[in-house]
């Protein structure tokens, strides 16, 4: 199953701006510095000279935030269709199946009931190595349930978004589901019920500007890309250069538009802690007495 | 008349023959003349059955885009009595890419509603202040803040959407244009008021649909509504803008496509030759169709529009869904 050290297409270009470290040594995107690439994935895919946050494989981001054992993958039946018959250089429903057989899942997202840090969640995240996380039918469908569980169970939702937005290839129907999504929230947000949105690099487009900028509370990690319309667009439209740092995280705090950034390592604590907030809990978090021993911040 | 040089190349013919059409009756003239007019309005009637009777998806964004067509105001002075404007998000500035504000609905006795609506601006100057009907984030909070005000008051809200999309800049991106975007979508699945939406012209991306979540949506029929626009998608899957016209039509982003999808609740007719032919038509064809919603949706209350609003988009998307065995607990090594 580890996958994450065979170089394949699918992941090759998903991870067109940030690279899942492959080789014997790699050169960190942020310091420059030449890591050797066992040490990185030791520190959770962190550089260990200046923190920088590389890409995680979705089953070791599971791993890292779930509970162990705690883990129910919901939605496993739903998989998407071709709607538009849609064809660029290649057929959209070849490229379906291409993916799928690369990266075992049906679709970018996965729904699960799990805890995390001892609180029960309906959580889900993107798998952003499908088709750059992008968000179809079947992604919105399964945000939509996630929020819906959340809602019948009392339970917090949790997102981790990594999308470069809606998925052209499924074309207005995409676009809906931006509708969709937000809509299951409305009905979450007035039942009392919490929601974290988590946005991992990159968090653009119809994603950002849906469910990913709604949450109760929207943590992000350390230098991720979170914005609207992406810095190339941009570009052409202003004919101008960007600032350094425009839409990373610490760009997104600095604006009022996200609560805090948290480092990979600090992630479920962080999230324990805030739910246990959310709910009113007089305990502290356990983990707030004994800190997590098993993944040492880089 | 419409000026040729700003029609569409497909167009101009017809344009061109309209306009003499319309010369030849300025001049006082006998009988021999009269039935050279009438020998031109039949050429003409069949020249633009023959255009319009097989448009191609990129002709009809071409037409949705056209610089004459009519525009949100341009609806509104002629639907509504009395519009009295409001203006800004009462944080930041007032965004003239949407106008809000209330009026009375004339094809429906007078009863007052509120207005919101993306505005594109005629000529130079006006087109700049309207930053190209591209919203930046005070324009959806402007958005807003109207229809909350609306929903309070128990006005029913007609959104007209015209706009290539919300604005990609600095600026907007700084004061948080996604979550400006984000929150209109929440909010408005949420007012306990009628909402009928009408695809004017350009229906792009989520910047369209910052204003347009509702209880019937309409489409004007060279209108067009889309995830990206053309030249986008083409840049990204085709690395050229020039394939924008084979994005168009795999897209599938023209008012017959989008009903076959099961988003649209209507297609409203536009005058012959479209909506830039006649204003006055155009918008007596939206205001009986809209009118004709809004009665419908008057016989349902506050909860009854919210759970049929949650019902239509909740029903929307494509794809399978096939039973298979429990998953065991994931792995967690």
């Amino acid at each position: 199953m580890a996958w994450w050290s065979r170089k394949n297409k699918a992941t090759e270009l998903a991870s067109e701006k940030r690279s899942v470290p492959t080789g014997l040594f790699i050169k960190c995107d942020g310091c420059s510095a030449t890591v050797d690439s066992e040490k990185i994935r030791e520190s959770l895919r962190c550089c260990p000279h200046c923190g920088f946050h590389f890409s995680m494989p979705t089953e070791e981001r599971l791993a890292l935030l779930l509970d162990e054992g705690s883990a129910k993958e919901q939605d496993l039946e739903i998989a998407p269709l071709d709607p538009l018959g849609f064809r660029d250089s290649k057929r959209y429903a070849d490229r379906l199946v291409a993916l799928q057989k690369n990266t075992g899942q049906a679709d970018a997202f996965r729904s699960f009931l799990a805890s995390i840090d001892g609180v029960p969640v309906s959580f889900g995240m993107f798998q952003f190595e499908f088709m750059g996380g992008s968000m179809g039918s079947v992604v919105g469908e399964k945000i939509t349930r996630v929020f819906e569980r959340a809602a019948e169970q009392k339970i917090p939702a949790i997102v981790l978004s990594a999308s470069g937005g809606a998925r052209m290839q499924e074309g207005i129907l995409s676009l809906m589901q931006m509708a969709k999504t937000s809509a299951a929230l409305q009905r979450l947000r007035s039942l009392g019920v919490p929601y974290v949105s988590v946005l991992l690099h990159p968090t653009t487009g119809g994603v950002a500007a849906s469910f990913a900028m709604l949450g109760d509370v929207i943590l992000a990690e350390p230098g991720a890309m979170i914005g609207f319309a992406g810095p190339r667009v941009i570009e052409q439209t202003i004919r101008q250069k960007l600032p350094e740092g425009f839409q990373r995280a610490e760009f997104l705090l600095r604006h009022g538009i996200i609560d805090s950034i948290v480092p990979r390592a600090e992630l479920r604590p962080k999230l324990g802690q805030l739910l246990r907030l959310l709910r009113g809990d007089c305990a502290a978090s356990p983990t707030n007495q004994e800190p997590a021993a098993d993944h040492p911040v880089p | 008349m419409l000026d040729p040089r700003q029609s569409l190349e497909f167009e101009r013919p017809l344009v061109e023959l309209e306009n003499k059409i319309g010369e030849l009756k300025q001049l006082a003239g006998g009988e021999l003349l009269a039935a050279e007019i009438k020998i031109l309005e039949r050429r003409a009637s069949r020249l633009r059955a023959e255009i319009f009777s097989n448009l191609s998806p990129w002709q009809k964004v071409q037409l949705s885009r056209h610089p004459l067509r009519p525009y949100t105001l341009d609806y509104v002075s002629r639907l509504a009595d009395e519009f009295f404007e409001l203006h800004g998000d009462r944080a930041f500035s007032d965004d003239e890419a949407v106008i809000g504000g209330l009026g009375r609905l004339k094809p429906l006795g007078g009863r007052p509603v509120l207005f919101i609506g993306h505005q594109k601006g005629r000529g130079t100057k006006e087109a700049m202040r309207r930053n190209f009907g591209m919203p930046r984030p005070e324009g959806y909070r402007k958005g807003k803040r109207l229809m909350e005000l609306a929903a309070r008051m128990k006005l029913p809200i007609i959104a007209l959407i015209d706009t290539p999309g919300a604005f990609p800049g600095i600026d907007a991106e700084e004061r948080g244009q996604a979550e400006a975007i984000a929150k209109n979508l929440e909010v408005m699945a949420g007012l306990p008021v009628p909402i009928v939406a009408v695809v004017i012209g350009e229906g792009g991306s989520g910047g369209a649909l910052a204003l347009g979540v509702c209880d019937r949506l309409l489409m004007m029929e060279y209108s067009v509504y889309s995830v990206i626009t053309p030249e986008g998608c083409a840049s990204i899957l085709w690395k050229s803008q020039s394939h924008a016209e084979v994005a168009a039509a795999q897209m599938k982003m023209t008012a017959d496509d989008i009903r076959r999808l099961g988003i649209v609740d209507e297609i409203v007719a536009e005058p012959p030759g479209g909506a830039h032919h006649d204003f006055d038509e155009a918008a007596r064809l939206v205001g009986e169709a809209v009118s004709r919603h809004l009665l419908a949706l008057d016989k349902l209350s506050g909860q009854e529009l919210l759970d049929g609003r949650y019902a239509k988009y909740r029903a929307m998307g494509s794809f399978t869904e096939s039973a298979q065995e429990e998953e065991p607990p994931l792995a967690v090594e």
